[in-house]
């Protein structure tokens, strides 16, 4: 596919042969990646692909385990970002960095060395915006600014440092679609002069709307590069997801093993009629949402990074409101976030109270501690949490034993009736293989008693593995799908497929 | 097997809290002993000399003890409780001091204002400790309407309302509530009949002792036994997985907790102004309201152990007037005991939850054994 890195000024970047571990998760192997001076270059691929952690290596955060970097033709090692920003490299991440109390030129300035010349800091600031048709203000304080001049700043801070090659990851997931067009046509006349761009993205829209070139990673491999004119959405696609479309099957579990059955046969828990839920910013994330979901079934949800499932999941769970339209759902819905340490748990409490922590709000009188330890017992025994007793702080377990506990709280199993509700979010991350295993017999097990189970997971291939039906979420819209793994994987990233409706 | 098991549990959960509470005793013994020592030979005193005038002029009588000792640890113990409950749900109060004084001003108007003829006492005297109660609350509400509409920090809003107290009462003993005589800066004397009765046979001591004891032990039992304690708990500990899991308005809790930890700082100005002092001028407070951090601290933040620290942080107060008055030491030596028994207790707590966090990260976790 590519040479090794030549001595050639015009490619911008080289990464050749990377390969990275973590633990027991080997997120690169061999992965590539060639980017042309004077170019758009998407990179493309599924959660956990392997693309943030490439970039990481490229910008200095992450050291790779082998393979060899070239910036502008020449070899380099990369110990930390200051290197890579030295060598004209810029990252826009994610996660914004900024102190949001300082003005944008304060922020720019942060970064810089020496002297503070912040007069200097502004003026720079309005010659870059003058030179690159880039709107900012440099004396306005950055919380006063829209998620999209936010961004801006990030970009500035970059292109203060003389930035020629950007990388920028998943910049439109934060943006409304009106100033994500606008953001990727600055980057088009950014690149036109002569300086280059990474987009890290999942959305194929947008990679093959302004991409010059495009490389597909799938479980840290470079699978596809290919140059935008030629790609298409149906190459892009089987290249992210593998070759699915020509027969590759989940296979992880028989299909007998799934109750096929339509949804309006079954007691309705769940009812979206027209829902439009917002984040707690006050921004639209999903928007007409429609579907039912049944006593008796597990129902997964699926979609990229910003997509609206956030909303969508604590919305089913009760912890959103719904800003337009009808969600009719259970008053008491279990809920496992995928943050259990930051919304689920008190760590420094014992189980006993981390059990009596469910319904505490509408709580009146006195606590029965002794009944609520008997409970916590039980639970303890059927969701076999091992833990030195209830009452040690829940810090002191495994992290599979906290989410066991914390399911078997949420799934109050004592009490199962037939209107029963659990909406779970990554429930599985971070466990080990047992754990893993065993959360998932305790899903099937509350779907088989009854409960209405909705499963978000950001690993396709365990949503595809218990759900008997998905629910996509892409930009906004949900839309249902068949477990079919290609179907799921096209939806996700925008494209439309054959087996829709 | 499971009771068996249970009980093991419990008897070496029950095991490891008494190793704990011996460790933090053995701490505050030798952090007072040694900082006494040290300190005593350290300014060129007589060592023996001033730690006997301290031991008696704190526990070296009945009468000393009870008429010093108790009647200093009464104000510690309400604000002390007024401190561990703030702390506890997430609210670092430090303004106990200007809540208490505006709960001493509330109570002194109400006791003056009230003709004692007319209604009967105890009607009077409940009333003024409401009074004060509701001052020190009024107080706390300014700080936490400020950080629930604002996010000011408390912490930075209490302790400017701790002037802003002071300099009320001090206006107010040189304007409306001025001894009739309009000489000094104080108020008039409350008439005898509205004094709390002392406690028989015990000194000095009157029975705010007993509302002091009394409020420790209900707000321990609150916290430990009631769905609205629980409550305060868990948004302290934790207030997203109080919101999310629990369903519970942090918002509504933590200004709760605000206005109730207010309350009791407040109540302790006015058992004081009705127990000790009988009129309200500037220095009414020795600095209560502060010295209750370090006994809510000591304690753990639990009001139950306030009721002993706060008992141990009025001997040490009184001991150090003694010291003062029989050996010649500046009393300022206590206060430098005092803070070397909280650095020596919050040293042996970090040192003790350093040892029990699992090193184990999420991602590289074990399998479960």
């Amino acid at each position: 596919m590519t040479e090794p890195s030549g001595g050639d000024e015009r490619i911008a970047l080289v990464l050749q042969g990377i390969d990275k571990r973590y633990g027991a998760t080997q997120a690169l192997r061999s992965a590539s990646l060639r980017v042309r001076a004077g170019t758009v270059h998407a990179l493309l691929g599924e959660n956990g692909a392997g693309k943030s952690t490439l970039m990481r290596i490229a910008y200095g955060m992450e050291r790779p385990d082998a393979g060899a970097i070239a910036v502008h033709g020449a070899k380099v090692r990369l110990n930390s970002p200051a290197n890579a920003i030295a060598l004209g490299i810029g990252m826009v991440h994610q996660h914004f960095t900024l102190v949001p109390v300082m003005t944008v030129a304060e922020n720019v300035a942060l970064g810089g060395h020496g002297m503070l010349d912040l007069s200097r800091t502004i003026s720079e600031l309005h010659e870059l915006s003058a030179r690159t048709g880039f709107s900012l203000d440099p004396e306005v304080q950055v919380e006063r600014l829209s998620v999209a001049a936010q961004q801006r700043v990030e970009i500035a801070k970059a292109l203060m440092r003389r930035a020629r090659l950007l990388v920028l990851d998943e910049p439109t997931a934060v943006l409304p679609p009106s100033e994500s067009t606008e953001l990727l046509r600055w980057l088009r006349s950014f690149a036109d002069q002569g300086n280059a761009v990474v987009l890290i993205t999942h959305k194929l829209g947008e990679a093959l709307s302004i991409a010059d070139d495009v490389t597909v990673l799938r479980r840290g491999r470079t699978v596809l590069v290919v140059a935008g004119k030629d790609a298409t959405a149906a190459a892009l696609t089987d290249a992210m997801l593998g070759a699915a479309s020509a027969g590759e099957q989940v296979g992880k579990t028989p299909a007998t093993d799934r109750v096929e059955s339509r949804a309006s046969s079954r007691i309705p828990v769940f009812r979206a009629e027209q829902a439009t839920l917002a984040d707690t910013s006050g921004m639209v994330r999903v928007r007409d949402a429609s579907f039912v979901i049944g006593a008796g079934e597990i129902v997964g949800v699926a979609g990229v990074e910003g997509g609206g499932q956030r909303e969508l999941l604590r919305a089913l769970a009760g912890r959103l409101p719904v800003v337009t339209g009808v969600l009719e759902r259970p008053d008491m819905v279990g809920f496992v976030p995928e943050d259990r340490h930051r919304d689920a748990v008190l760590l420094d409490r014992p189980l006993v109270e981390n059990v009596a922590l469910r319904g505490a709000g509408t709580r009146r009188g006195l606590i029965e501690w002794n009944t609520i330890g008997a409970r916590t017992e039980s639970l303890m025994r059927t969701f076999d949490v091992r833990a030195p007793g209830p009452r040690a702080p829940i810090r002191t377990l495994s992290g599979g034993n906290q989410q066991k506990l914390v399911l078997a709280r949420e799934l109050d199993a004592d009490d199962m009736t037939s209107t029963a509700a659990i909406v779970v979010e990554n429930p599985t991350r971070g466990l080990d293989v047992r754990a893993t295993a065993e959360v998932h017999a305790r899903l099937r097990a509350a779907r088989d008693a009854g409960a209405a189970v909705v499963l978000y997971s950001s690993d396709i291939d365990e949503v595809l593995l218990l759900a008997s039906r998905v629910l996509v979420v892409y930009a906004g819209t949900v839309r249902e799908a068949p477990i079919d793994r290609d179907v799921v994987g096209r939806l996700m990233l925008g494209a439309e497929t054959h087996a829709e409706r | 097997m499971p009771n068996a098991e249970r009980r093991v549990d419990r008897m070496s959960a029950a095991m490891r809290e008494a190793y704990r509470e011996l460790a933090v005793v053995a701490a505050v013994v030798v952090a007072i002993g040694g900082a006494a020592a040290l300190l005593l030979l350290a300014m060129g005193f007589p060592i023996a000399g001033g730690l006997t005038a301290l031991w008696t002029g704190s526990f070296g009588s009945w009468y000393v003890f009870t008429s010093a000792s108790l009647v200093r640890a009464v104000p510690l113990m309400l604000t002390g409780a007024a401190v561990a409950l703030a702390f506890r749900g997430g609210v670092l109060n430090i303004g106990g001091e200007g809540q208490l004084l505006v709960g001493a001003a509330a109570a002194a108007a109400v006791a003056l204002a009230m003709p004692s003829a007319t209604v009967t006492v105890p009607l009077v005297i409940a009333a003024a400790l409401l009074a004060a109660a509701l001052g020190g609350a009024l107080w706390a509400s300014v700080a936490a309407y400020l950080r629930a509409r604002y996010g000011v920090l408390e912490v930075i809003s209490t302790i400017m309302l701790n002037f802003v107290a002071l300099h009320l009462v001090s206006y107010l003993v040189r304007g409306p509530l001025q001894e009739p005589t309009h000489v000094y800066p104080q108020s008039a004397t409350i008439v005898d009949a509205l004094h709390l009765p002392r406690l028989p046979g015990a000194g000095r001591l009157h029975s705010g002792f007993v509302v002091a004891l009394t409020v420790a032990v209900a707000a321990g039992w609150m916290l430990r036994r009631t769905a609205a304690g629980f409550r305060l708990v868990a948004a302290g500990e934790n207030p997203a997985a109080a919101t999310s899991a629990g369903g519970i308005d942090v918002r509504v809790t933590t200004a709760r907790v605000f206005l109730l930890s207010g309350a009791l700082a407040g109540l302790a100005g006015g058992v004081e102004v009705l127990g000790v002092t009988f009129a309200l001028y500037e220095n009414i407070s020795p600095g209560y309201g502060y010295t209750a951090i370090a006994v809510a601290l000591l304690a753990r933040l639990d009001p139950w152990r306030v009721v002993a620290t706060a008992v141990l942080f009025g001997a040490l107060e009184a001991g150090a007037g003694a010291m003062q008055r029989d050996a010649g030491v500046p009393s300022t030596l206590v206060s430098v005991i005092e803070a070397a028994l909280i650095l020596a207790v919050v040293a042996t707590q970090s040192f003790r939850s350093r040892r029990q966090r699992p090193d184990v990260g999420e991602h590289v976790q074990p399998v479960d054994a």
